[in-house]
């Protein structure tokens, strides 16, 4: 399975994907920003950190780069887009999923383990995983996310939530939302569920001397749905 | 501008130093030369009244590649790769401006670790505020925290570990010192030293503005009641240009482009070219109207003392520019080649061209001021006569919250929650344990390292204190499984022109250099602080240590967490009831008199070493140091974070309670081992004749002391962990 990891000026986790896609069996190519062509890719994966340096808005600059247009393509296409952080806020940039990242409710940078429950595994990311709560990782400080009522009703009505923040036990209560999101939303997709935008990082997760290995369970299972 | 005495006042010199240099250049300087030879001769960039002490330290090891006297320190941590580090200060910018103070000593002690060739891949921090209560306190923590979190988060490394304090001492002063580790190919590692003739000299990263002029000259004066208009004097970071900058040189270090390399930090263009030119005995020319500038009009003067940031001086193999010009480019920077090394052994500026300034080299390095300043010895204070009975009257429970709710014990979640620590991917010890630890990158080994000061004991007794912040970082990162290596510290310490201040100065120097010679833990950067000073009062003498080791194997990593129930607690070390200058002393009884507890630098390296071969022999569980708050602080941290409990032994000695459990005695350990090894334990502890008592045992839930006295661990942790999130929201 090939994938493909776009570095992005500032991005700071494209190593950290490169690490863990490669790990979990893909064959990872690194991308740069100002490269038209996407090589021939199973999944394309926009990575966390802080492109262009998150001026003017988080992931706004990056979602007007030159590759852009092709992974804007690529996704049209049905191809597999995966955006983490700041890969998220880029995605929510140009359009491919709905709604916006708004700074932390707490106007703080928040760096921690959380819970997420994973609403709907009729998708090729969640399918076929076992269980439904998750324990995965956070560093960012515009995670808020939020849309307009008529976004949220059409986001609820196609399935698009992809992840709640919760507690252990999938309780998805405002006092488990780290960040202010609307609904404790942590991740959507697109209406056709082949662009997957979530704040927390699986790729930090990827082994047991980290913060956990739920990452582990997700990459696997993420590449078997691929093959 | 005609220049006369009174200019060279105003720019921080004294009339004798600048009749030197009218002396040493045979005339009067001009301004910009009058302004080079300030930044030159400044505390921060000369080290004047130090460097005769900074001598003294041991400065070699076996494991040393680089001392002190490059961008930073370099040791061996075998395979063919080395670590990069250090630690510096940026204390008077960061108590005007919080958030950009301290984001640009994140920045800049980062470019110190990359200029070497090194890719930084731990952040700490050691930063000291004023007494909770006062007015400035909350603002100035909350601005520093953004501060480093804003620019270390973008550049993508993690702080791993930190150190936080309050001190009515720092009201005025606050200090913030960050240190970084980079990871490097023992033969890829770039020094300063330019050398060879007509080597083209390139300037590459941010353009130059107009902020932080006279930095480095600010960060050498105390500070009076118009510190305020000192503003324009501070640096403003860009983190973003900054982690473009790191790729940009890492990408052309990959080649054999480079001869010299040098950042622009302190003093901006002028100390970096000097530098290069100084150590390779060359000359350099330098065309300023080349110099990329942000504004336009900037005048000679302004450009060589800007001190805008993310800014790189390079001297490169001839041919080599257009390759290095492309990778700059590619990382959308700027590029320019201002200059070329002569044989002149003059730094000579041109402007529109005209020459502005020709000074030989010599006369601003090796002719620089050093004093021998008079100092002042502190006698070793007499032991408090504290009665036994007063003990009595304390419930054992209650001063128990009153010292882990105490501001400079409390959990520091709230700060360090703010600091990504856990990109790139090897962070296996977050923040909050004895040492942070990274994993070495697709090796086995794991690197640990903390920054540690005891500024009280410092305080009480210079010489002791200096010794005993050298064992605190040594038994940090001992207690994770470390071997310890090597350190880097930072002095800041109020005026040098007062006896008493320098006199804490020279025998904290003393202490330190004591400590890491026996211990074999040897300086190899460092940078000292000054005038940190309001008017007439200096801070409490703070020495910040950096302390880094290696595991070989990071699986041996050692947490402190209690793990097992049924498992028993061993205390390594003799607990002799010293209360004078213990947490407990000062804030309980409040009696701030007496001496710290005494270092026994032998009982220190054979604890420790003990200590370290129970953890490669695998038979321990976990371990914690003892330091401020005694055994019961340090055994109530363990119940919190592995949510257990303990039950105490009743102690064998003639000491009360609260001797016993809050006592500050060093050199110890508390370690938890699975009762079957107990033989085995002891047998070890024996051979090498280490004292130890048997604590207690690992149970569900509760503390339990002497039988009668019983904490929940929610009780704990509500103890440790609220005040801070209490205090800021």
């Amino acid at each position: 399975m090939k994938s493909a990891v776009i570095t992005f000026p500032g991005s700071n986790c494209d190593r950290d994907m490169h690490v863990a896609l490669n790990k979990f069996g893909f064959k990872n190519q690194m991308v740069w920003h100002n490269d038209i062509e996407l090589p021939k890719s199973d999944l394309v994966v926009l990575p966390g950190g802080f492109s262009y340096g998150d001026y003017l808005r988080c992931g706004s600059m990056a979602s007007k780069s030159k590759i852009m247009q092709s992974v804007i393509n690529f996704a049209k296409s049905g191809g597999l887009v995966m955006g983490i952080c700041n890969g998220f806020q880029i995605l929510v940039e140009s359009g491919l999923v709905p709604g916006v990242l708004l700074r932390n409710k707490y106007l703080e940078f928040i760096c921690k383990n959380v819970f997420v429950k994973i609403d709907n595994k009729n998708n090729p990311y969640f399918k076929n995983l076992d269980k439904e709560v998750f324990e995965f990782h956070i560093a960012h400080n515009e995670g808020n996310y939020f849309c307009t009522n008529d976004q949220l009703k059409e986001i609820e009505d196609n399935n698009q939530v992809a992840i709640y923040y919760c507690n252990d036990n999938g309780k998805t209560e405002e006092k488990f939302n780290p960040n202010g999101s609307l609904k404790n939303i942590a991740g959507i997709f697109n209406k056709e569920k082949n662009v997957l935008g979530m704040m927390p990082h699986p790729e930090r997760m990827i082994d047991q001397s980290l913060s956990g290995e739920d990452g582990s369970l997700f990459f696997k299972n993420l590449i078997n749905n691929i093959k | 501008m005609e220049v006369n005495e009174q200019i060279a006042v105003d720019h921080g010199l004294k009339k004798e130093e600048y009749k030197k240099i009218c002396d040493l250049l045979k005339r009067v300087p001009n301004l910009t030369e009058l302004g080079i030879f300030s930044a030159m001769w400044n505390e921060h960039c000369s080290y004047k009244s130090s460097r005769l002490h900074l001598k003294k330290l041991p400065t070699s090891g076996k494991k040393v590649i680089q001392g002190p006297g490059e961008n930073a320190g370099v040791i061996d941590i075998e395979d063919g790769d080395a670590i990069v580090f250090k630690i510096e200060s940026h204390n008077h910018p960061s108590f005007i401006e919080p958030y950009q103070g301290a984001a640009t000593g994140v920045g800049g002690i980062m470019r110190d670790v990359f200029t070497m060739g090194a890719r930084p891949i731990a952040n700490l921090n050691s930063i000291h505020f004023g007494s909770s209560q006062h007015k400035k306190t909350k603002n100035l923590l909350r601005g520093v925290v953004h501060g480093i979190g804003g620019y270390g988060n973008c550049m993508g490394v993690p702080t791993i570990a930190g150190q936080t304090s309050f001190d009515s001492s720092y009201n005025g002063n606050i200090l913030v010192n960050a240190m970084t580790l980079g990871l490097v190919k023992k033969n890829k590692i770039f020094y300063s030293k330019a050398a060879g003739l007509n080597k083209p000299v390139i300037y590459v990263g941010s353009k130059t503005g107009r902020d932080g002029i006279h930095g480095a000259s600010m960060a050498s004066a105390s500070f009076d009641e118009k510190i305020e208009e000192k503003k324009p004097t501070v640096q403003v970071g860009d983190p973003f240009t900054e982690k473009l900058l790191l790729e940009a040189c890492l990408e052309l270090m990959a080649g054999d482009s480079i001869i010299a390399i040098q950042d622009m930090g302190a003093a901006g263009l002028t100390s970096s070219s000097i530098e290069m030119a100084s150590k390779g005995n060359l000359g350099i020319e330098l065309n300023l109207n080349k110099v990329p500038c942000r504004e336009s009009k900037m005048t000679p003067y302004e450009i060589m003392l800007s001190e805008s940031q993310e800014r790189m001086l390079i001297v490169l193999e001839n041919g080599k520019e257009e390759l290095a010009k492309k990778i700059f480019d590619k990382w959308d920077l700027d590029f320019a080649i201002i200059g070329k090394t002569t044989n002149t052994k003059n730094i000579e500026l041109y402007y529109d061209e005209k020459q502005v300034a020709s000074i030989p080299i010599n006369t601003l390095v090796e002719n620089s001021p050093m004093y021998d300043r008079k100092w002042k010895k502190t006698k070793l204070p007499k032991k408090n006569l504290i009665k036994k009975e007063e003990f009595k009257k304390f419930k054992i429970k209650e001063v128990l919250n009153k010292i882990l709710s105490n501001p400079n014990v409390c959990s520091k979640e709230w700060i360090w929650q703010q600091y990504d620590h856990t990109v790139m991917g090897d962070t296996i010890q977050k923040p909050g344990g004895d040492s942070g630890v990274v994993r070495v990158h697709g090796t086995d080994k794991a690197v640990a390292a903390t920054v540690d000061s005891s500024a009280i004991y410092c305080w009480a007794h210079p010489l002791t204190g200096g010794k005993q912040v050298v064992c605190e970082s040594w038994r940090n990162l001992i207690s994770v499984g470390a071997t310890p290596i090597a350190i880097t510290n930072c002095l800041n310490f109020g005026s040098p022109e007062k006896e008493e201040n320098m006199g804490e100065f020279v025998e904290c120097v003393q202490g330190i250099g004591e400590a890491c010679e026996y211990l074999k833990f040897p300086v190899v950067s460092g940078n000292v602080s000054f005038y940190n000073q309001t008017k007439e009062i200096g801070i409490k003498p703070t020495p910040s240590i950096g302390g880094v080791g290696l595991i070989k194997d990071y699986k041996q990593m050692i947490t402190m967490d209690f793990k097992e129930i049924n498992n028993l607690v061993l205390i390594i070390g003799k607990t002799e009831g010293h209360i004078d200058q213990s947490l407990f002393a000062r804030n309980i009884l409040d009696e701030k008199n007496g001496p710290p507890p005494e270092i026994n630098l032998f009982n220190e390296k054979n604890n420790g070493e003990t200590v370290l071969q129970l953890i490669k022999n695998n038979l321990v569980r976990s371990v914690h140091d003892v330091s401020i708050g005694g055994i019961i602080t340090a055994v109530s941290k363990m119940c919190i974070k592995g949510n257990k409990g303990i039950e105490f032994n009743k102690p064998k000695y003639f000491m009360s309670e609260i001797e016993y459990l809050f006592s500050e005695d060093q050199g110890r350990y508390v370690i938890e081992i699975e009762s079957k090894n107990l033989k085995k334990v002891e047998s070890i502890l024996d051979k090498n004749s280490v004292h130890f008592d048997e604590l207690g045992k690992i149970i569900d839930k509760n503390m339990i002391i002497n039988g009668k006295t019983k904490v929940t661990i929610d009780e704990l942790k509500s103890y440790n962990t609220n005040w801070l999130t209490n205090y800021m929201n």
